[in-house]
């Protein structure tokens, strides 16, 4: 089964209804919709480190939720380790393609279960999304409960511990009475990792964890997301709109624009032969930390469309630097330009 | 010229106990008409701290404890609380952190420019205020029909923008902005510092950019001034600073920083967290963190002094002499 990837996305759509007012609703106007997610499919191999770099609006954030099955794709598959996300989540029964671990047989709420705790999630604001009122022990030992996993109390405390010591927090005892309130940014960034470590998780998908945090302390978290896939072997999916931390640890980069994926490859290539005009304008504008090599900055004007009118054509022609006439025509499909490189773009 | 000359600025926040936490410790700065100072730090390290103390805004538990502010030769801090007034926003003007947040939603974009114009005396008529409001959101690249709209029917950049042009109504000759691109995406960062170094050359302004991002300060500023825990660390041009930084603690900051243009090289981060204000280390502010392979018991003990090393390059080190 190794080459079964874990997780693989085919072509995922996500269309959110527009609200329609009162008048649209008496001519019968066609609801109109948001097309957050328009077509993407990309697979991760098991511990492999994939990014999803776009601005906002791109949908990257959208494919985290529907890959963790918090919200129910409009069209297409989100298969987990071969067993079809989205249908656990809305409880059709498993899907035809399922046919793995034993899963099959379980009930609903079983799977669901079982989905949660082996694909977790961190959030992007340490100082939102933990719970004031909890010591960084309940914060971290809840899950357990939750999932009901441990016996004992005992058990419980082991467990949280090395969960905490994992993500560097050592002595666990020192921490784990505490409130988030009392912790540094980065602290309380390792509690929400070992939050979702502390079920040994097999994909974890990181949802910009390091974007509120000083660049100092950014080095830190991405230190251990790194370590955690060496020395545990842990898939992460890494949403971000930075490209330069996205280069420093990830596997391979997914550039997202307006619900499609543009540009798939390996990191390494990615950053260092764009194909796709976005990817370039993208690179072009990420600050160089030394004076002597300031360069031209390729800025796009404007910002990302709406996603309820997408421009006909290639989606990114408005605002393409390299556009031609054809653009405005032919959507242009991903496809393979090497090995693993893909770009959606007729003149690459 | 030199347009602002801050010497030996000291601020201390009182707390509810009576203590005093020394918040910014003899800060020394100086920025000339047209050039750009970089001021970077952590969350904390008293960045912000200096910028309120010098506009005289501190919140009342802060206290200027000594230092001069001198604009124009004349001392901000000796002036009374009216002078002041005409200084602000006049000829030091301020882009708060967050402040694209802070747009009145129930007004439009044009007519807070407009107040600013009219309550800051640069016209008595509103319909020359009009106009200039006008011109101003023409200058950071809005159309000035859209000012006719309210701030929820702009992006965040665009209210960055609006932001931006009130802060130039009255023509100020100094800018600071603080974490002017903070929680913006990286496209519209570059959007946004493209205007800021745009304005800068063209009305000759002195602009002071806080940020705890090196790179946007690599890519903006003429000078770097790197604080830590309340003090100065290095101060010195641009080039220096990233090239040949002295001070320990720049030094890590580099190296905890990404560059896109290596991909896969590793990252260094910092161990440890700043130091709190409740509890300064004795010695060098930076002692608990710095791995320096010259530390010795005297960096815990003496606050190192800032000497200038080779003209212009000032670093806050007891082995500031050790490589030079």
């Amino acid at each position: 089964m190794a080459a079964q990837p874990i997780l693989e996305v085919r072509g995922l759509f996500k269309y959110f209804a527009v609200a329609r007012g009162v008048w649209e609703m008496l001519t019968h106007r066609q609801p109109r919709y948001v097309r957050a997610v328009d077509g993407v499919s990309f697979a991760v191999k098991r511990g492999e480190i994939l990014a999803l770099v776009g601005e906002s609006g791109s949908g990257k954030t959208t494919v985290g939720m529907n890959v963790l099955g918090l919200q129910h794709p409009t069209r297409g598959h989100v298969l987990f380790d071969g067993c079809d996300v989205s249908e656990w989540a809305q409880g059709h029964g498993p899907s035809v393609e399922a046919d793995c671990s034993g899963l099959r047989d379980m009930n609903r709420r079983r799977r669901v279960m079982e989905l949660r705790r082996r694909a977790q999630m961190v959030f992007q604001d340490p100082y939102e999304s933990l719970n004031p009122r909890q010591t960084v022990f309940d914060i971290v030992a809840e899950p357990l409960e939750i999932h009901r996993l441990t016996r004992s109390r005992g058990e419980k405390r082991e467990r949280a511990k090395v969960a905490l010591e994992t993500c560097g927090l050592t002595p666990a005892e020192h921490f784990w009475g505490r409130f988030p309130a009392e912790l540094s940014g980065g602290q309380r960034q390792r509690v929400v990792v070992a939050g979702a470590l502390v079920l040994e998780p097999d994909l974890l998908v990181a949802d910009e964890p390091v974007s509120m945090l000083d660049v100092s302390i950014r080095a830190e978290i991405l230190n251990l997301l790194h370590a955690l896939r060496r020395e545990r072997g842990i898939t992460i999916l890494y949403t971000t709109h930075d490209l330069a931390t996205a280069g420093f640890f990830t596997d391979r980069m997914a550039v997202m624009y307006l619900g499609r994926i543009v540009e798939l490859g390996p990191t390494a290539q990615v950053l260092s032969e764009p194909c796709h005009p976005y990817t370039r304008a993208l690179i072009s504008v990420v600050p160089v930390p030394n004076p002597r090599r300031r360069h031209r900055r390729t800025i796009l004007q404007g910002e990302i469309p709406n996603p309820i009118d997408v421009p006909p054509g290639c989606r990114f022609h408005p605002r393409c630097p390299d556009a031609v006439a054809a653009c405005r025509e032919i959507d242009p499909e991903l496809r393979q330009i090497g090995p693993g490189r893909r770009v959606a773009c007729i003149r690459a | 010229m030199t347009v602002l000359d801050v010497r030996d600025l000291s601020v201390d926040y009182l707390t509810d106990e009576g203590n005093a936490l020394h918040a910014v410790e003899s800060v020394n700065l100086r920025v000339e008409q047209g050039r750009s100072l970089g001021l970077v730090g952590e969350s904390g390290c008293g960045k912000t701290t200096v910028m309120m103390a010098l506009l005289r805004l501190l919140p009342q538990e802060g206290r200027i404890v000594s230092g001069q502010v001198l604009f124009d030769g004349q001392d901000l801090l000796s002036l009374s609380e009216s002078g002041m007034r005409d200084i602000r926003w006049r000829q030091i003007s301020m882009v708060f952190q967050g402040a694209m947040n802070a747009l009145n939603p129930v007004r439009t974009v044009e007519s807070r420019i407009v107040e600013a114009l009219l309550v800051h005396g640069s016209t008595p008529l509103r319909s020359a205020a009009r106009r200039r409001a006008g011109e101003l959101l023409h200058l950071v690249g809005i159309p000035p029909e859209r000012g006719q709209q309210y701030p929820h029917q702009y992006s965040g950049g665009m209210r960055q923008r609006a932001v931006i042009a009130m802060a130039l109504a009255c023509s100020p000759r100094i800018l600071i902005a603080d974490e002017p691109t903070t929680a913006l995406d990286v496209m519209i960062q570059a959007q946004i510092l493209e205007l800021l170094e745009e304005l800068q050359r063209e009305l000759d302004l002195a602009l002071i950019l806080v940020t705890h991002d090196l790179g946007m300060v690599a890519e903006v500023c003429d000078e770097v001034l790197v604080m830590y825990g309340g003090m100065v660390a290095e101060y010195a041009g641009t080039d220096e600073v990233f090239n040949d930084p002295r001070h320990p603690y720049t030094q890590r900051l580099l190296e905890a920083f990404p560059d896109v243009e290596e991909p896969g090289s590793a990252l260094a981060s910092i161990p440890g967290a700043p130091p709190r204000l409740d509890d300064l280390p004795p010695g060098c502010r930076f002692e608990p963190r710095c791995q320096c392979e010259w530390r010795e018991a005297i960096c815990a003990e003496k606050v190192p002094p800032l000497v200038e090393i080779t003209p212009g390059h000032r670093i806050a080190c007891h082995w500031a002499w050790r490589s030079v």
